[in-house]
């Protein structure tokens, strides 16, 4: 039997970035009590991520100690629906996190805006392209916000996480060293660009000689001493190469730990109970209310916590879960085409291109998002007709570390052990580097997320079961990518290079992004969607999700920097208009 | 900074690594002396070396290898163990039921069944050669487990003798910094402020690891 607790006004499922952000600014109002439920361990700089022992590979890269464990909970996969889903044993293609931060606290602190076009895809492709250049089967869609609403919430993250980076557009005015096609923007990034490593300067004289525009990446990694929006202070990044999969010691990687939590801490109005692990959220009799959730505590014993508004902002795909466990919004089935819980399910499709350089060029120096770029084949910024697909991606070469058990290139035609592989291992680490495209996923009727019938997790609940593969589309549209970064490659002077095509069918085994989206598509047209532009539930008004799970279809980019806005966004909605009328946003 | 009466063992050639005495070895802690023999055995073809030029014996990649299968890694602590445990195709990933450690004592049996019924002898006493053949053919699948699948533990088997060799010394492997000093990597080091930009000059400071320094290395001049 549950214990009944005393009810609060708000509280948020998880507290990763976007919980902070909402606790942050929700907070503000002293008269607001608002409680974070985290299923993992309270964690900080000091002292869980130490620079004296936070630079272990095996421990955190490869044992993998920051995420969540398949144990406790994991999903089912399968390509597509003739197949039976099987459990994802242990982490690969995603890791996502558990532990206060969340995933933001391992990221790369790759940043990136999303384009105007994006935001209206389904539009722009009819418009530029007609109805039929757009498969059956492809469900994109457009948001139900434009990229005009979000640029102020694109600001405030910016300076929120102390972005280091060059403008490329300000105000409508094309800017010298910036991203010359980013959407305009009012201001130029709170800090400069990150020191430049080797590999990124000898990409930069390629990529101008194959006749691109390369730019420096956006990087949520402080090039200097920061104090952010919120009084909190950032420290200077020293390129020490273990940014990824590991807790920044230097104050220097943006985190809610280095950005967010120094502040909401000295709030009354604010608490966070750790180990908790929200099972569902409960509604009323009518199924169109909110009460609160319930969760279950380290020592296993069960609670119903009770709030007037409830906010998932566990990581993507969880989100998506909980409400199909909780009964919100209609499940997604992909039979009958009926449904949108669960639908809209997408990636983001990899492939690189390793060189080879003639001297060494130290790659144990770097920063996550220490990296040169070219966005001219990325949605909206080239002509598709010729090619037939729909998307694209931006192609970078990105010096994140030289940690030698994963972080590794070798010679094509290397022998896969023995004296070989040792000889090929000796003579290339030191002078090896890998060109990166990042490529969007569409949405389609056969990708989606449902309920498990077989396997459970730690409490008993189906596991979420994913159904998901590369398209022709997708393939297509990355081995464009992948040609471009050949011809960049040829225009370095290097000793080799090594074209690694995505081939094949998507897998659940070799790493490739954390970019998880989808399942509770945000639009103005609830047929289509889950959540309504403010994401806001359709079905019920006091519940909001926050998240990639709002992402129609997935872009050429690391979602987090529109993951970031949506939430400025939607806690902008949630305390001028929701809170002073609770209801619908908008009307169905 | 030279440390008088170190100055000898920082000039010239290092001392060379000795070979691993499995049999005199301080006691593994989850592979019997038999499996733990057969692991270095293993280690030394995939990762081949000599006195000069450590490889994963030298370097102490059993050692290594069996510390990580009395953990939680060996217990498969963090991994998803409930069946059913139907098989699936290669995109749906790793599917036995076996935590590492089963999956260790069962090929590593099969194996030695294997090899006494073909060469009349036990994997470690084979020639180079011969071993490299049985390593092939689990590598490809050709030799038949019936415990397990061959593929599967190969590449557990690969991956780590790989951690072993160019993990941080403290768990066991990467001997006196044997891997990373093959490959030129200094170990975990937080600020490259000023080297970043010093673009193609080699960085020679001494190689650290999460514990201290390499003590045998000087600093340069």
């Amino acid at each position: 039997m549950a214990t009944r607790l005393k009810e609060v006004d708000v509280v948020l499922v998880g507290f990763g970035l976007t919980a902070s952000i909402l606790a942050q600014e929700l907070t503000e109002d002293r008269a607001l009590q608002v409680l974070a439920l985290e299923r993992g361990p309270w964690r900080d700089t000091v002292p869980d991520f130490s620079t004296a022992w936070i630079q272990d590979e095996l421990k955190y890269a490869v044992r993998k100690q920051m995420f969540e464990d398949p144990e406790r909970e994991t999903l089912t996969f399968r390509n597509s629906m003739d197949q039976r889903a099987l459990p994802m044993r242990h982490l690969g293609s995603f890791l996502p996190a558990a532990g206060v931060g969340g995933a933001a606290v391992h990221w790369n602190g790759q940043y990136w805006r999303y384009q105007p076009v994006d935001f209206m895809l389904r539009s722009h492709v009819e418009q530029r392209y007609g109805k039929q250049f757009i498969p059956a089967d492809m469900t994109i869609q457009d948001w139900g916000v434009t990229y005009e609403q979000l640029e102020p919430c694109y600001d405030r993250f910016e300076y929120m996480l102390g972005i280091s980076g060059k403008a490329g557009n300000l105000q409508g005015t094309v800017q010298q060293g910036g991203n010359p096609f980013e959407g305009p923007r009012r201001r130029d990034f709170p800090n400069p660009p990150l020191k430049r490593s080797y590999p990124t300067v000898l990409f930069d004289k390629g990529a101008r000689a194959a006749g691109y525009e390369p730019f420096p990446c956006a990087a949520a990694n402080t090039s200097r001493p920061y104090k952010n929006i919120y009084g909190v202070q950032m420290g200077e990044c020293t390129y020490c190469g273990y940014c990824e999969w590991f807790g920044c010691g230097n104050y220097s990687k943006a985190s809610p730990q280095t950005t967010i939590l120094p502040a909401l801490r000295r709030k009354s109005n604010f608490e966070c109970r750790t180990h908790c692990n929200v099972t569902r959220v409960n509604l009323d009799s009518t199924g169109r209310r909110a009460t609160g959730v319930m969760y279950v505590d380290a020592q296993g014993r069960e609670f119903e916590q009770p709030a007037q508004l409830v906010i998932l902002c566990a990581y993507a795909q969880h989100n998506v879960r909980l409400m199909l466990l909780s009964g919100i919004g209609k499940p997604y089935d992909p039979v009958a085409n009926t449904g949108v819980v669960g639908r809209n399910y997408a990636y983001q499709i990899m492939s690189s291109v390793d060189v080879f350089f003639k001297e060494i060029i130290n790659p144990f120096m770097g920063a996550g998002a220490l990296g040169q770029g070219i966005n001219e084949f990325n949605t909206g910024n080239f002509d598709h007709g010729p090619h037939g697909f729909i998307g694209g991606g931006y192609i970078a070469l990105w010096t994140t570390g030289g940690r030698p058990i994963l972080q590794h290139y070798l010679p094509e035609g290397t022998p896969k052990w023995g004296a070989g592989w040792k000889k090929a291992l000796a003579e290339n680490y030191l002078k090896a580097s890998s060109i990166q495209c990042h490529g969007s996923v569409m949405s389609y009727r056969s990708n989606y997320l449902d309920l498990d019938p077989t396997w459970k997790d730690a409490y008993g609940n189906p596991l979420l079961r994913l159904t998901f593969d590369y398209q022709k589309n997708e393939h297509a549209m990355s081995d464009f990518l992948t040609d471009k970064a050949v011809s960049i490659a040829k225009a370095m002077d290097l000793r080799s290079y090594h074209a690694k095509q995505r081939k094949g069918h998507y897998s659940i085994v070799p790493y490739q992004t954390t970019h998880n989206t989808g399942g509770a598509a945000m639009g103005s047209d609830p047929s289509n969607s889950a959540v309504n532009p403010y994401l806001q539930s359709w079905d019920v008004s006091n519940v909001f999700v926050m998240g990639s799970s709002v992402f129609p279809q997935n872009g050429g980019y690391n979602p987090t920097g529109t993951v970031g806005a949506l939430a400025y966004w939607a806690v902008d909605a949630i305390r001028n208009r929701y809170l002073k009328s609770p209801g619908p946003l908008m009307q169905a | 900074m030279a440390v008088p009466g170190m100055a000898l063992l920082g000039c010239g050639a290092r001392e060379p690594h000795a070979a691993f005495d499995a049999a005199n070895a301080p006691g593994p802690q989850f592979l019997t002396r038999e499996e733990l023999a057969f692991v270095d055995a293993a280690v030394a073809r995939l990762i081949p070396g000599d006195a000069k030029e450590p490889g994963a014996r030298e370097a102490g990649v059993a050692t290594f290898i069996d510390r990580q299968l009395s953990g939680p890694y060996g217990l498969g602590q963090t991994w998803y163990l409930s069946g059913p445990w139907p098989t699936g195709d290669e995109q749906q990933g790793y599917q036995s039921r076996f935590t590492p450690a089963q999956m260790y004592r069962a090929a590593i049996g099969d194996i030695q069944k294997y090899c006494q019924r073909r060469y009349r002898k036990p994997f470690e006493q084979l020639e180079g050669a011969q071993r490299d053949e049985v390593l092939h053919g689990l590598e490809g699948g050709h030799i038949d487990l019936p415990s397990t699948s061959a593929k599967q533990f190969f590449q557990m088997l690969w991956h780590n003798t790989q951690e072993g060799f160019l993990a941080d010394p403290m768990y066991g492997g990467n001997r006196d910094f044997a891997g990373w000093k093959l490959i030129g990597f200094p170990g975990p080091r937080y600020n490259y402020v000023t080297e970043i930009e010093q673009y193609g000059k080699p960085y020679r400071m001494p190689t650290v690891g999460l514990r201290g320094r390499d003590p045998g290395e000087r600093e340069p001049d």
